[in-house]
């Protein structure tokens, strides 16, 4: 598959939203458990169980997200998983699906996918007062957005993702909860970073099975 | 009433409760006070909903002053006051003071009349930054 295919005009019509947001609460779904135990082993233990109620909130006003043009469909996914994921996640995801919307074109290509997701990762790091190497969600989402800047087909930027997360593990948390622990925290995966890993692969793959 | 509310937002409703408890038994019912802790499921955490919904009880035109536990708390309070909007987010502040003492500090300056910004630094002396 060329580059270029990932997201183009008229993509989201092959992969509609629909479809992504099932991908995205399944993946979530399936891995609740291990979030949870990622973040009990440097967090308070709750961030699976959160994403998990977040996801399922969307999924279940999945038709009325989709009957929306993405951007104002993004906005109101991020402003739900605000209101349902909560702990920091829920701010912190529901910022960068808020942005994400707000910088996204209506049909997309991949320039402006890549514009608005580096917007919304500024966004995200804003809202965490966060900045990349601080063992954080901004760990997995940095490097797929220079992936995606680099024109890498769909299946790197998920491996992209993987490498990005567990690249965490030998990270000293800064931020969050985790940070309380010091080094305590070196040698544990970031649940953040893995949650992202984890939607990024549904997404790409999702669209790479339909483009 | 004139005086700047005081919202309390900890990610346990009996820490929140009892911070209530402790600033009304200072000022009484001179400042609009609210609060709000878990996560609306039962458990542990803070969430934006209930932190709207203790800013909309204790607003004040003078303004409202967030106290704010642990990390979470503070992101979702900051969420919140976004999600309030113009024109009254401009007048609601989260503290960066310990919650208790801060909470008790902030509304004792504040029952005298003080602005929110008076109220606020009150608190934020007690941070050592």
């Amino acid at each position: 598959m060329s580059a270029g295919t990932m997201v183009k005009t008229g993509t989201m019509d092959k992969v509609d939203l629909k479809t992504l947001i099932s991908v995205t609460a399944d993946t979530i779904a399936a891995h609740a458990d291990e979030l949870t135990a990622l973040d009990q082993a440097i967090g308070d233990g709750d961030h699976g169980l959160n994403m998990k109620r977040g996801f399922e909130a969307v999924r279940a006003e999945a038709e009325g997200f989709a009957a929306k043009p993405l951007p104002e469909a993004l906005k109101a996914i991020g402003t739900k998983l605000v209101m349902t994921v909560g702990g920091a996640s829920g701010p912190l995801f529901g910022t960068l699906f808020m942005a994400l919307g707000k910088e996204i074109s209506a049909e997309p290509d991949r320039a402006n996918l890549a514009i608005a997701f580096g917007k919304a990762i500024e966004a995200v790091a804003v809202r965490g007062k966060s900045q990349v190497g601080q063992k954080t969600m901004l760990d997995v989402l940095q490097p797929v957005h220079e992936a995606l800047l680099r024109g890498k087909t769909t299946a790197e930027i998920a491996d992209v993702a993987d490498n990005a997360a567990d690249a965490t593990v030998p990270m000293k948390a800064l931020r969050g909860r985790a940070s309380f622990l010091g080094d305590r925290s070196i040698g544990h995966m970031d649940a953040g970073g893995r949650s992202v890993a984890l939607l990024v692969r549904a997404v790409v793959e999702s669209i790479e099975g339909h483009a | 009433m004139s005086n700047v509310g005081i919202v309390i937002v900890s990610h346990s409703p009996l820490v929140a409760e009892g911070t209530a408890d402790m600033v009304r038994q200072m000022v009484g019912d001179e400042v609009p006070l609210a609060w709000c802790g878990g996560n609306g499921h039962g458990g542990l955490g803070t969430n934006v909903e209930a932190i709207m919904g203790a800013i909309d009880k204790a607003w004040s035109e003078a303004g409202v002053a967030i106290l704010v536990d642990l990390g979470g708390a503070e992101t979702n309070s900051e969420m919140a006051v976004e999600m309030i909007g113009e024109p009254r987010a401009h007048k609601i502040i989260v503290c960066n003071a310990p919650i208790v003492e801060g909470a008790v500090m902030a509304a004792t300056e504040a029952s005298g009349g003080a602005s929110l910004r008076e109220v606020v630094a009150t608190a934020h002396e007690l941070s050592p930054s």
